[in-house]
This record gives structure tokens, C-alpha cells and sequence, in this order.
């Protein structure tokens, strides 16, 4: 009886084996480093490059709970619906981006950086695709 | 009923496989070093920016290194001193930590999960994960594999930006036969 029961609980593990693998396989992994975000909500509607925000690097200087606590950031790629005159006025990325913390919003090329046409996502190898999917 | 010997060795075969699957999946989609930001595919080639960010292996090169992800052990290198990161920018905002841990036993054969909440709060805040994504209450959240693998629950920030789904030992690191030691767990 035991065995009997515990087919279904079998069954859900390897749906997950086999999950874990095509997710392991199928990432997409087009040498972005991992934790690599794109922003593409607007900017090219806009006219300038995607943002590319490299989460790693911002960890190194910055906790979790700053970006996404104090600073507001939801914990999806893109949630966010940021604007840049918010920023310039000093919220979301515009709470460091000021010239003080770090460079200032006149720095365009250096956060609108990345390639023309990609979505917005979370990027490099090994993901989940959550933070990303809506 | 117990386990004949064709059981014993099916589960053995099913773990050799499943260890030797994830040690490939994880040295194909990780092979070779950081890319530069000239190659990674999402920089614009073209565009300024190029020679003035910093270089992946620059920034993640002197870190404590691991095998995935990002090829750092982010917990170390902050345990460590190896970074300092700041834990808030307002002056008055309250920096809350929590030194408990979880033990997970719905885990089927897999060892349970022990979840530590210290080296978790040592990055995130309490709202990040209460109430929307985890429920206060131990046990009142229904998480399963295929959830988290589709990028709910842990995984929403394993598997994206924290260490991957891969490294199921991390997580699944308490065999049964040892839970009983584990009483002091809360």
C-alpha cells in the first residue's frame, strides 16, 4: 500500500527532473553574464538602446533590501513602470544615479547600452525565466 | 512492504543518472569564463558603453569562486568581508535580520530542506519575501519543484540572480536519517 501511495508524489519529482533539465538546457544563454537584466518597456519606443542593468554588479555595492525595499523595485524584470523623468527626480535608479552615489542621468549610453531588439528579461544561463515571465 | 533488491538498485541507477544529467547541464551551459561585454550578446557592440563599464571578470574575478551562476559565492564573499555592500541609503531606515531556521519535510526522496533565514536577511528585507511571495506561518505556503522551477516561490531569485535549481544539495541538505538531530530546529 505505501507504494501505491506514493506514485503520484513520484510522479510530480521526476515532472520536476525533467523541468530542471529543460531548463538547464534551454536557458538562454547567449554569454550575457548571469543575473544580467534588460530593460526594453520603453526605451526603444523612445528612441535609445535597451538598458541593460548587470544585477551583479549592483550587489557587490548594494544589499538586496536597498533596490527592493527602500528604492521600491518590485522583485520581476520589468515591473516597474519607470519612466526618466522619475529618475531624474530622483527615484528608482535616480536615488544613486545623481552624480553623487554614481554617475548622473546625462550619462545616457551607459545604462541605455544594449543591443537593439531584446526584450526585456532576465538573462544569462541557469535561469527560472520567473522574474522574467508575465 | 519493503524494498527488494531491484528496487534498491533502480533507485541507485535513478540517482546516477540524475547527478551525471545535472553535472552536464551545468559544465555545458557553463563553459568558459566570464565574457567580456563585447561578446555577451546583450551589449550593443556599437555603442560607447563598451570601453567604459566594468568587465564581468574584473568585478567577479577576486571573489570566492564557485562552480555556477555567476562563478561567486555571493554568501561567503559577504560573510567574509570580501564585499561590503551598503543595507540602506535613508539614514532612518530599520535594518531587520532574523537568526532562525526552517526545516522542509514534504521533500519525498530527496533530503529535507533546511532554509536559514540569517544569510537571507543579510540581503533582503522581511517584505521581500512576506507576505507575497512565503506566508509567515512555517508550512502554510504550498511550494512545490515545478513551481519553483517555473520561477515562483525560491525561485524567484534562484535561478535568475542567486545561486541556480541546479545545486539541489544546497537546499536539500538534511538526509532524513539525520532530522531527528535536528529538534532545535524551528
Amino acid at each position: 500500500m505505501p507504494r501505491v501511495s506514493a506514485r503520484p508524489a513520484r510522479r510530480g519529482r521526476w515532472s520536476a527532473f525533467v523541468a530542471l533539465v529543460l531548463v538547464a538546457v534551454m536557458a538562454d544563454d547567449l554569454g550575457a553574464e548571469y543575473a544580467d537584466v534588460v530593460l526594453n518597456k520603453r526605451a526603444e519606443r523612445e528612441g535609445m538602446r535597451p538598458v541593460v542593468f548587470p544585477h551583479w554588479f549592483h550587489r557587490i555595492r548594494f544589499r538586496c533590501k536597498v533596490c527592493h525595499s527602500e528604492l521600491g523595485f518590485e522583485m520581476r524584470a520589468g515591473a516597474n513602470d519607470v519612466t526618466m523623468d522619475e529618475i531624474t527626480q530622483g527615484k528608482f535608479c535616480g536615488m544613486c544615479h545623481n552624480d553623487e552615489i554614481a554617475w548622473g542621468v546625462d550619462n545616457c549610453d551607459l545604462c541605455h547600452s544594449g543591443r537593439p531588439g531584446l526584450r526585456s528579461g532576465i538573462y544569462g544561463g541557469h535561469q527560472t525565466l520567473g522574474p522574467g515571465r508575465w | 512492504m519493503t524494498y527488494g533488491a531491484c528496487d534498491v538498485l533502480n533507485i541507485s541507477v535513478r540517482r546516477i543518472l540524475l547527478t551525471l544529467t545535472l553535472t552536464l547541464c551545468t559544465a555545458w551551459t557553463h563553459a568558459g569564463e566570464w565574457k567580456s561585454l563585447l561578446e555577451d550578446g546583450i551589449h550593443d557592440p556599437a555603442g560607447p558603453a563598451i570601453g567604459i563599464l566594468q568587465q564581468p571578470a574584473e568585478a567577479l574575478g577576486i571573489l570566492p569562486p564557485d562552480v555556477t551562476g555567476n562563478k561567486v559565492r555571493w554568501r561567503k564573499a559577504l560573510e567574509d568581508g570580501y564585499i561590503n555592500p551598503r543595507a540602506s541609503l535613508a539614514p532612518d531606515t530599520r535594518i531587520r535580520q532574523l537568526d532562525t531556521n526552517i526545516l522542509m519535510r514534504n521533500t519525498g526522496d530527496l533530503p529535507y530542506v533546511l532554509f536559514p533565514h540569517k544569510p537571507h536577511t543579510e540581503w533582503l528585507d522581511c517584505s521581500n519575501c512576506h507576505e507575497r511571495i512565503f506566508k509567515s506561518k512555517t508550512g502554510a505556503t504550498p511550494m512545490t519543484m515545478l513551481a519553483i522551477l517555473n520561477g515562483q516561490y525560491c525561485g524567484q531569485c534562484h535561478g535568475a540572480v542567486a545561486f541556480p535549481l541546479t545545486e539541489c544539495g544546497r537546499c536539500h541538505s538534511v538526509p532524513a536519517t539525520e532530522a531527528g538531530n535536528a529538534a532545535s530546529v524551528r
